[in-house]
């Protein structure tokens, strides 16, 4: 039987990819340019009993998620730059209560109000150090309506896994442009669930690290009496203060996503045409397509140009980017920012290869010209 | 023989925060009273709290107990109810918590009328922070950020709930501590946001600021202020000056939140 | 890129024009099975004042979603030619409403005109089909899709009672450039 294909709004494709994934909940505060999320669940959810509610802000939006998921439901929520903003505390709070939602973010530009309809990739360090205090983020970004389906079903894949928050953040283009969407099947993309303790009630600890770094987490009402708090708390849930415990606590909230079993799991990368290139153009999302168009252009005049796209933003492709740092002439980094990831390179790249930028910030996306422009003139 | 509270608290927890004096205890005696006259399963309920000397109360409780961010406890709470509305879902915090910083979702969980028993412990002052005024320290009082006595005009909590849409208000004191577990019970029975207010007495932070010479000095105000709605019927304007009404003060049947989004799921034609 | 065909409709907010591309762009990639991006602007334009809408057509992956030079243009409103036609490539098309584009704007592209509009109002009595008369139009004037994928992809777009009213609609925009090109 041929597989369902529609034509899709990325926000839609987002929506389509969560109930694949098994989001049962969503809380919502409406925004543009993500709001088409939102309406489509708010459409979708109650048909398969799931719940949909627009709260009375974004703040309250984020908690509702979080006290959905921890009664076990999949819970995601849809924003843009202010709202992101808003969230911060509670993103942290979900952090350190390591409790699975999913965040997406539609960048447009700003700060503040900034241009709602315009798009943006300026949300992309604040997505990784946006809430206060030492954590860890994951981060994806899909560059087209397909990619963001599947993107939007790792993310739930990752949140319950790793027992935290994730976002995915697009662009404004992504989010409100049209592509066919192909439906896969049930079964064709992995889902993931969290994973359920396998002691009794007495037994259980909520952060007991017996079982990792990644403890399982028991729903409310599901006969688990246990405690939840933002403050620093031991393996039994309830606040501590002792010093070994709480560093004990921060350091295992990293590496249960730094360690490099989690890095390979999560780390998830495009390459086209970077294996003998002496320029890479090192993009993400929308910005990533103007890219590839660039390269195929740059080629045709003998430069050899190849892409790297991380589809994992957060953690940061390190090891990979370095290794391109030191085979590469340059790196040309184009974002619609005026300047963000492009430190993240620069950090790992070491001064391997000359770096430079192509920003833009006027609610236009990055042409494939100017990006052709920055790689003649750093060569 | 003496009540049995042990049952209902979690072994190791105590001794609690609070200071000698502090309501808060009181306030907690009574919700473990109402929790058991309603044969609460504590498997199956709730207790969520944002921050503050009051929010410290679900730690000690034994059921599923969420201490959450500053404010958000009405808004989580919200998340659980509407994510398993088989649960019973107990929200508890103080005045600066729940009308500040929170003062948001506090009046929409009270609007939609969510199936949710919020007990709000109204002790004048950010107690917690060390004394700074809340929306609800009287205007002239001395806080730690009102030297020169407080500007600013009160919330009255339980009509700022009646008038938000709760279905159920009630208010109490510290001192009657035999209302409060009935009037909790009467809240948990109810269908439909209830709000138990509970005027209780700071002595660490507002009492000593405030010419209270001891917590018995702060006990007899909460005791001479009080009057129940019933006898405040039979008084003069005169009278009531300077008094505070105690007991049911609202209650009404409206379509809860839950409910009705049970009629949503089914008019898209889904199972709940 | 030659196989990359970029399809702007313009003109004024409110006249169905993100529609007409939804449309062209799902006869393109749902039926016919090409490669299709479909965006638009956004705001204050879509409330009222000159809007676009614009279709990529490829038999390979698109990557730059949006426009680079256009290949046919479509402009209901002067304001929209004024502002829109500049994008378009030398050698490309333009598609404009008779009655509505006094003033057409210089540049080394083919020119059509035909009445939109006054179709929609006089010939099927409802001006809000002119979109689907431009769309019509617009499959005649560049064979981007057939004419049956452009009219099946309009009646799986439209409720049951709408249906012959916009089919009428496409058919007379269709036949009204092809007129015009022989």
């Amino acid at each position: 039987m041929a597989k369902k294909v529609a034509l899709l709004q990325g926000n839609e494709a987002c929506a389509h990819g969560a109930l694949y994934a098994g989001c049962s909940f969503f809380g919502g505060y409406p925004i543009t340019p993500s709001t088409e999320v939102a309406e489509v669940l708010s459409g979708e959810l109650p048909k398969i009993g799931g719940k949909f509610i627009q709260m009375e802000d974004e703040i309250g939006a984020m908690a509702s998620v979080i006290g959905a998921s921890l009664t076990g439901a999949k819970a995601l929520t849809a924003t843009s730059g202010p709202g992101v903003s808003l969230k911060q505390e509670l993103i942290g709070y979900a952090c350190i209560a390591e409790t699975p939602c999913v965040i997406i973010n539609v960048m447009r530009g700003g700060p503040s109000t900034g241009m709602p309809t315009g798009p943006g990739q300026s949300d992309v360090m604040q997505a990784m150090w946006g809430t206060h205090g030492d954590h860890a983020a994951i981060a994806l970004v899909p560059a087209s309506c397909q990619e963001i389906f599947s993107e939007t079903v790792r993310a739930f894949n990752l949140a319950e896994k790793y027992r935290m928050p994730v976002q995915v953040l697009y662009d404004e283009i992504v989010g409100h442009m049209r592509e066919p969407v192909e439906f896969p099947e049930p079964g064709e993309l992995e889902v993931i669930d969290r994973t359920a303790p396998s002691v009794g009630p007495e037994a259980y600890k909520p952060y007991d690290t017996s079982f990792g770094d990644v403890p399982p987490l028991a729903a409310f009402g599901s006969g688990y009496k246990y405690h939840v708090t933002g403050l620093n708390k031991a393996e039994d849930g309830f606040p501590t203060t002792k010093a070994d415990l709480v560093d004990a606590e921060e350091r295992r909230q990293i590496s249960k996503v730094k360690n490099p079993t989690a890095l390979a799991d999560i780390e998830s990368n495009e390459e086209y045409l970077t294996e003998d290139a002496e320029v890479i153009i090192w993009a993400y999302g929308s910005t990533a397509r103007s890219s590839r168009y660039a390269v195929n252009e740059l080629r045709k005049e003998g430069i050899k140009a190849g892409l790297f796209r991380p589809i994992t933003l957060w953690p940061f492709p390190e090891k990979r980017t370095a290794e391109l740092a030191k085979q590469a002439k340059a790196i040309v980094v184009p974002e619609m920012n005026l300047g963000q990831m492009i430190l993240e390179v620069e950090r790992v790249a070491m001064g391997a290869c000359k770096i430079a930028g192509v920003h833009r910030v006027d609610g236009e996306p990055i042409n494939p010209g100017q990006i052709i422009a920055q790689v003649k003139e750093v060569l | 023989m003496a009540y049995d509270y042990d049952k209902s608290i979690r072994p190791g927890k105590l001794p609690h925060i609070w200071c000698p004096g502090c309501g808060h205890g009181i306030v907690m005696k009574g919700l473990i009273r109402a929790m058991d006259t309603c044969e609460l399963d504590r498997d199956n309920t709730a207790i969520v709290s944002g921050i503050g000397c009051a929010s410290r109360l679900p730690g000690y409780l034994d059921a599923c107990t969420l201490h959450t961010a500053h404010g958000r406890a009405a808004a989580f709470a919200t998340g659980v109810k509407m994510a398993k509305p088989e649960m019973n879902v107990i929200v508890c915090g103080g005045d600066g918590d729940g009308t500040a910083i929170g003062g948001n979702h506090f009046i929409h969980a009270c609007r939609r009328n969510i199936d949710m028993t919020y007990v709000i412990m109204n002790n004048y002052i950010y107690g917690m922070t060390g004394g700074q005024f809340s929306p609800c320290t009287p205007t002239g009082d001395k806080a730690s950020t009102t030297p020169y006595g407080n500007p600013d005009p009160i919330f009255d909590i339980s009509k700022l709930a009646i008038g938000a849409g709760a279905t159920f208000v009630a208010r109490t004191t510290a001192f009657h501590a035999t209302q409060i577990d009935k009037l909790i019970t009467e809240g948990i029975k109810h269908k439909g946001l209830a709000v138990i207010e509970v005027l209780d007495d700071c002595p660490t932070t507002y009492g000593r600021r405030n010419k209270f010479r001891s917590v018995v000095d702060m006990m007899k105000r909460l005791k001479d202020i009080s009057v129940p709605v019933a006898a405040a019927s039979k008084m003069t304007a005169e009278q009531l000056e300077g008094k505070t009404l105690t007991g049911i003060l609202h209650q009404e049947d409206k379509p809860e939140y839950t409910a009705m989004y049970k009629e949503v799921i089914k008019r898209a034609g889904g199972a709940a | 890129m030659a196989e990359r065909y970029e399809i702007r409709f313009s003109g004024a907010g409110g006249q169905g024009l993100i529609t007409a591309g939804i449309i062209l762009a799902e006869a393109a990639s749902i039926i016919e099975g090409k490669q299709a991006v479909q965006s638009q602007s956004y705001g204050p334009e879509a409330r009222g004042g000159a809007s676009k809408s614009e279709v990529i057509i490829s038999d390979a992956p698109i990557d730059y979603p949006k426009a680079t030079v256009v290949d046919a243009c479509l402009a209901m409103t002067q304001e929209a030619a004024d502002k829109y036609a500049v994008g378009i490539k030398d050698g490309g098309v333009l598609l404009l409403d008779d009655d509505m584009v006094p003033n057409t704007p210089e540049g080394d592209y083919k020119v059509i005109r035909i009445p939109i509009m006054r179709t929609a109002k006089e010939e099927i009595g409802r001006e809000i089909v002119a979109n689907v008369v431009a769309l019509g139009a617009m499959i005649a004037l560049t064979d981007v899709v057939s004419r049956e994928a452009g009219e099946t992809a309009v009646l799986n777009k439209v409720p049951e009672a709408f249906k012959d009213l916009n089919k009428k609609a496409f058919n007379l925009g269709f036949e009204k450039v092809k007129k015009l090109m022989n």
